[in-house]
């Protein structure tokens, strides 16, 4: 990214660890942004992973055909619906259900808008990416395996356990972290129900400020401060790293399994 | 003992594979439940006139034509970029390159990059030269998100063609560009897919579009023009106090909702019209 070097002058490891933020001082500490993103992103991973795995197994070893071929355009609709009427759905019925619902039992007050929030709305777009790929790794093991595997007079749920998921965990893996860098790129529709205040969220019903709403509110602003600017660019460019690099490793693990069965 | 776990974990997986699927149901339940009473003919036919925003008259022509604009602009753009990257990496290289697959394996990783990060890229390029907020800004950024998409699903279908199939043809006589046409017949299919792919994609994103293309309230009449799209006239009149103006961001979510649902059904219908012509 280009704006970037201007960035390397000022103390990077600093800017990453605290979490002052004062662009008009000219302080930026990146913590609250950073710790948000991943606070959101691992309750949307816990949500969505359990859920999406149990919803793999079910549809590639135990539905019927006509389910499976019911459930293909399912999931096609889920990851097509835009972030936005996530977003909308989001504040509609999550935030009012956690401020009304769920947070008086555990804190005095909560506006809804929270880490949870935003952590259910992601984990509900990133399942059909999850279930996806997970199909495709289920249905690269051989079938003679699980053949093995039952003749010799293990139940169903054994064979899944023994044989499908201890040979697909490199491809869980794999799916688990390719929506990880999808969760942490997500704008809008965490923009929308996170509640966007500066600070480090101390309990999920606390609001928060995941970096890549940082840089969507703020980038019409902040052409009058050049080190705003900067400091934003090294906003992008960390989710650009982070992302990439994720996306990379597990790029490499599908493309070892599918060289495993292929061949 | 074995045959308890074995219940409860089909009880289990049955009960994930419905909890997923009452999400969809609920959440299309919720849009409509909440779009359908303020949706009107007005909404469609008319751009915002004054006082919109305090729950005046008007509707959203402006971000739907807006969104229209861009997503035809930039499909078009992107078909041009990847139907040639595709040709060359299927038909052009030698069977199955160290530089192929390296070259699919960085398609993927771009599909994964946010479109946040593209919508700050595109800004920073723009404002190197000199451009301000606008429609053909928009379109360059939205197709630079949906070039991986489109090049991946074409290649999905291009990776069957049978290499004998350019063989026969050359032995015809025929010259590269009707060998070509040929070719393209066989990935229709999967062009069209990808179009409707990438038009959902694109048509639904408001990060990117967010700086490079930015918003007004009248339907651009040049491409140096900004244009407005429809996430970001949902996500605006959303985060309006007034209830009116909240009403129309749920009648808006609709008309959204309901593109994307047709896409994806007409995504589905045409995949298998068109693989008719397959060999």
């Amino acid at each position: 990214m280009k704006a970037f070097p201007i960035m390397q002058e000022k103390n990077l490891w600093t800017l990453l660890t605290t979490s002052n933020w004062r662009p008009f001082k000219g302080i930026f500490g990146f913590a609250s942004y950073i710790l948000s993103t991943i606070y959101v992103t691992i309750i949307a991973i816990i949500i969505a992973l359990p859920l999406s795995l149990l919803t793999g197994i079910y549809i590639t070893e135990y539905a019927s055909s006509r389910i499976r071929r019911f459930f293909n355009p399912v999931i096609d609709l889920l990851s097509g619906i835009p972030p936005v009427i996530y977003g909308v759905w989001g504040t509609l019925t999550i935030v009012p259900f956690i401020s009304e619902k769920l947070a008086p039992h555990f804190v005095d007050y909560s506006t809804g808008l929270s880490v949870l929030a935003g952590g259910i709305v992601l984990a509900i777009m990133i399942i059909p990416l999850i279930i996806s790929i997970l199909m495709e790794v289920f249905s690269s093991i051989p079938k003679e395996m699980k053949e093995a595997s039952l003749s010799l007079g293990a139940t169903k749920w054994q064979t899944v356990k023994k044989v499908i998921i201890r040979k697909s965990i490199p491809g869980i893996i794999a799916a688990t972290v390719l929506a990880i860098s999808r969760a942490f790129g997500e704008t809008i529709a965490v923009m929308m129900v996170c509640g966007n205040v500066t600070q480090v969220p101390h309990s999920v019903f606390d609001p928060c400020y995941p970096l890549p709403a940082l840089i969507a509110n703020n980038y019409g602003e902040m052409m009058s401060i050049p080190k705003y600017e900067s400091a934003l660019m090294l906003a992008a460019f960390l989710l650009f790293i982070i992302i990439v690099f994720f996306n990379v490793i597990s790029r490499v693990i599908l493309i070892q399994i599918d060289k495993r069965y292929h061949l | 003992m074995r045959k308890l776990e074995e219940k409860f974990f089909k009880c289990l997986m049955i009960g994930s594979t419905i909890l997923i699927l009452s999400m969809l149901l609920y959440i299309l339940y919720i849009i409509i439940h909440k779009g359908l009473p303020s949706l009107s003919w007005e909404m469609i036919s008319q751009i915002p006139s004054g006082g919109f925003y305090l729950g005046k008259g008007g509707g959203v022509l402006n971000a739907i034509m807006g969104s229209l604009y861009l997503i035809v602009g930039a499909v078009a753009l992107s078909l041009m970029i990847s139907i040639p990257v595709v040709m060359f990496l299927n038909f052009s290289l030698k069977k199955k390159t160290r530089f192929a697959s390296f070259a699919r394996v960085t398609f993927d990783v771009l599909f994964g990059i946010p479109s946040i990060v593209y919508g700050a890229f595109g800004f920073t390029v723009m404002i190197f030269f000199g451009l301000k907020a606008s429609l053909l800004g928009g379109i360059i950024t939205v197709a630079m998100l949906i070039v991986p998409v489109m090049i991946r699903s074409i290649d999905e279908v291009a990776i069957l063609v049978p290499k004998e199939l350019l063989e026969a043809t050359k032995s015809l006589g025929a010259t590269n560009y009707e060998t070509i046409k040929v070719v393209v017949r066989q990935l229709l299919p999967g062009i069209s897919t990808a179009v409707l792919l990438s038009v959902g994609r694109g048509i639904g994103d408001a990060a990117t579009v967010l700086f490079t293309a930015g918003y007004t309230d009248s339907v651009p009449t040049s491409l140096s023009q900004p244009a407005a799209t429809l996430p970001l006239a949902i996500f605006f009149q959303l985060s309006s106090p007034i209830e009116e103006v909240q009403n129309r961001a749920y009648a808006s979510a609709l008309i959204l909702t309901i593109i994307i649902l047709v896409l994806s059904f007409a995504a589905r219908y045409f995949s298998r019209r068109l693989s008719k012509n397959k060999i």
